[in-house]
């Protein structure tokens, strides 16, 4: 059984059925990975899965939990930490604080009053953060307001945030957008590195075939809210369904 | 020191030393030049400065970090002046359990408001919370009349029941508001020369529950609660998506800054025991947000430098008067004094608030983070001269703590 399992997910927007039955099993300790063509509906199903939509029929499970119905920050608190595929991060405060709220999340949980307690006493929770902002390269940007950064630097960032989370399942939306090559390679790198050291699964969805194929487990191809195929990397690339999917939109 | 690092140690220390010296600072003009008018050093006004100052450092922790923009403030203000006349209509003179039940009541008052009022973000969270206070306002005026005193107010009177003490000084009034036998309005007199300084009871005990109340705001600032609050002005997506949950936090800063309110409407009352419905206007809670944005929103200190200054404005620009004016320009020639004042007039007395309204435009036009932005500026102006000759020479470390 996979940690998580989407079955018959339906979702319409007016007329446009983004998702249509949609059935997904993710394996624990797998990469997974979710292309398709732009407008396939790929973040319309992380939104399903975080919480930011509710959809029209079908059920989400996670780790045997339903996850329908709760809301964002209780589904993160199960486990499921999320990066969006344009960066959400904390823009008025500094690159270190942006890490420590979800260090603070995982410590204490939804809600916790610690009003008179100092963050600069917190070493245990600061040094958790620089770590992890050393391991995405960013400790020489601790202080800088993190609306500053770069685009590449605000997607390590949320990066960060998020695995720092150690959560169970990661989902990222096209995690190495408008990163240089090197960065890609770096985040590649990251997240091979993650994997095996902590054992988090992950979904992630990609246009970069380099990055899908150097990842990836297992591929689901989206196409206009259907699964078209799923299977391992060696059989996708060749696949026709998916180069007719694709209609020269990437080459595969 | 205090569990405060030492920037905001010594930035304590400072407020301390203004509340202290007040008396002295803002009484700076001897009491024979004209200038005298513009000293500030009497009971009733320095008062007010502090619970004002109490009011915007509440204020600000709902606003400045969270950046919910309240326009309903002014009510928990009277909620908490309303529960202090009672307390001492009905148990005792003694300020403190008055202020006590203050906080109280404006906590659960705030909690029940913000509980609605927090369901919406935005322009709609600041428009609830404004009808909320006009409802209160309303409810004060008329229908409340025998809790509220209505249009009258609520005052204290020589027939209370009150449980710890008597309904009567010995002198057949009514007896004075007191903290353990010391009464507010008690002063100690200072003349220097031409001077004369005033050292107020009612005064120091404003000023000590406001460095209080100012020690544990800076504390707040400085903990994972008040970084979770700046979160949620920053993004509250990313908040949801982190696994916190924006509204208790968000209710929780409402409740303390409402609390803070409360706690500023008991010490009116303790300085001078009548509430009136007057006090929940939209105007008075209008008049906090001003405040808060005029000093720095968002800043430790800016609230108390904003409450300072509208409130010293309102005081001395509000007792200008044309004789007064005639009086400055003197020395002019004739048509041109008679510009001047003529000028001038609109601005000063009853029209305090056109000035107002045009400090508060300067500001906000060109020192959109307040007064604490203008001083940084000047602070970095300095720094920077001071910087070009003394070159490299050091960048002191500062010991941590
Ligand atoms: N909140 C919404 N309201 C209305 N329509 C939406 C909404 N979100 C997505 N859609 C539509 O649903 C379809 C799927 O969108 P989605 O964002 O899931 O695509 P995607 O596969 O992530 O594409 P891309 O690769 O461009 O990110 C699109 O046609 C989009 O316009
Ligand atoms: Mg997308």
């Amino acid at each position: 059984m996979g940690i998580l399992e989407v079955k018959g997910l339906n979702k319409r927007f007016g007329g446009l059925q983004a998702l249509g039955d949609v059935n997904l099993e993710v394996q624990e300790s797998t990469c997974h990975a979710i292309i398709g063509p732009n407008g396939a509906g790929k973040s319309t199903l992380l939104n399903c899965l975080v919480g930011k939509l509710m959809p029209d029929s079908g059920t989400v499970m996670f780790q045997g939990k339903d996850v329908l119905g709760c809301k964002p920050h209780e589904i993160n608190q199960m486990g499921i930490s999320r990066v969006f595929q344009t960066p959400e991060i904390f823009a008025d405060q500094t690159v270190l604080e942006n890490v420590l709220i979800p260090c603070f999340a995982g410590r204490d949980g939804s809600f916790r009053m610690r009003a008179f307690e100092s963050i600069g006493s917190e070493v245990d929770i600061i040094s958790q953060a620089e770590e992890m902002l050393r391991e995405v390269g960013m400790h020489k940007k601790t202080d800088m307001l993190a609306g500053s950064l770069s685009r590449g630097d605000k997607r390590r960032l949320e990066m960060a945030m998020s695995l720092v989370q150690q959560p169970k399942l990661l989902l990222l939306d096209e995690p190495t957008a408008g990163m240089s090559r090197a960065d890609t390679n770096n985040t590649i790198g990251l997240l091979k590195e993650i994997r095996t050291s902590r054992n988090i699964t992950m979904a992630i969805i990609e246009h970069d075939m380099h990055v899908v194929f150097s990842l990836a487990d297992v591929i689901t191809v989206l196409a206009q809210g259907k699964i078209l195929v799923e299977d391992i990397p060696e059989n996708i690339k060749g696949h026709p369904k998916v180069r007719e999917a694709y209609l020269g939109d990437a080459e595969v | 020191m205090l569990g405060l690092k030492k920037a905001d140690l010594r930035l304590f220390l400072i407020v301390v030393g203004l509340v202290v010296f007040a008396p002295f600072l803002l009484n700076p003009f001897p009491e024979s030049v004209g200038m005298a008018q513009f000293n500030a050093g009497y009971p009733d006004l320095m008062q007010k400065l502090v619970i004002f100052g109490i009011f915007a450092v509440g204020y600000n922790i709902l606003f400045g970090l969270t950046g919910y923009l309240s326009f309903g403030h002014a009510a928990f203000l009277g909620v908490g002046s309303y529960s202090g006349v009672w307390m001492m209509k009905l148990l005792t003179m003694n300020v403190i359990p008055a202020l006590i039940v203050s906080v109280i009541a404006a906590g659960l008052f705030s909690l029940l408001i913000g509980y609605v009022s927090l369901r919406r973000t935005g322009i709609y969270f600041s428009i609830l919370t404004l009808a909320f206070a006009q409802m209160c306002y309303s409810l004060a005026y008329s229908v409340l009349t025998p809790i509220t005193g209505g249009e009258t107010g609520l005052t204290l009177s020589l027939s209370d029941p009150r449980i710890l003490g008597a309904a009567q000084a010995a002198d057949g009034n009514i007896p004075a508001a007191h903290i353990f036998g010391l009464g507010m309005g008690e002063s100690a007199e200072l003349v220097l020369g031409d001077w004369s300084f005033t050292f107020n009871v009612g005064y120091y005990l404003s000023g000590i529950v406001m460095l209080v109340a100012f020690y544990l705001a800076i504390r707040l600032f400085r903990s994972p609660f008040g970084l979770m609050l700046r979160a949620i002005k920053s993004n509250q997506t990313r908040m949801s998506y982190t696994g916190l949950n924006p509204r208790p936090y968000a209710l929780a800063a409402f409740v303390i800054s409402g609390m803070y309110a409360g706690l500023a409407g008991g010490l009116m009352v303790a300085m001078d025991p009548l509430a009136g419905a007057e006090r929940m206007l939209w105007t008075a809670s209008g008049e906090v947000v001003l405040m808060t944005i005029l000093g720095g929103a968002g800043t430790l200190i800016g609230p108390i430098l904003g409450a300072g200054v509208i409130v010293y404005l309102e005081s001395i620009i509000s007792t200008i008067n044309s004789s007064v004016l005639h009086g400055w320009f003197n020395a002019l020639p004739d048509w041109l004094e008679n510009t001047l004042v003529n000028i001038m007039y609109p601005f000063v007395g009853s029209g305090w608030h056109l000035t107002l309204g045009l400090v508060f435009m300067l500001v906000v036009i060109f020192l959109p983070g307040g007064i604490v932005e203008g001083g940084k500026r000047i602070a970095g102006v300095f720094k920077r001269n001071r910087a070009e000759p003394s070159g490299d020479i050091k960048k002191s470390a500062e010991p941590g703590e």
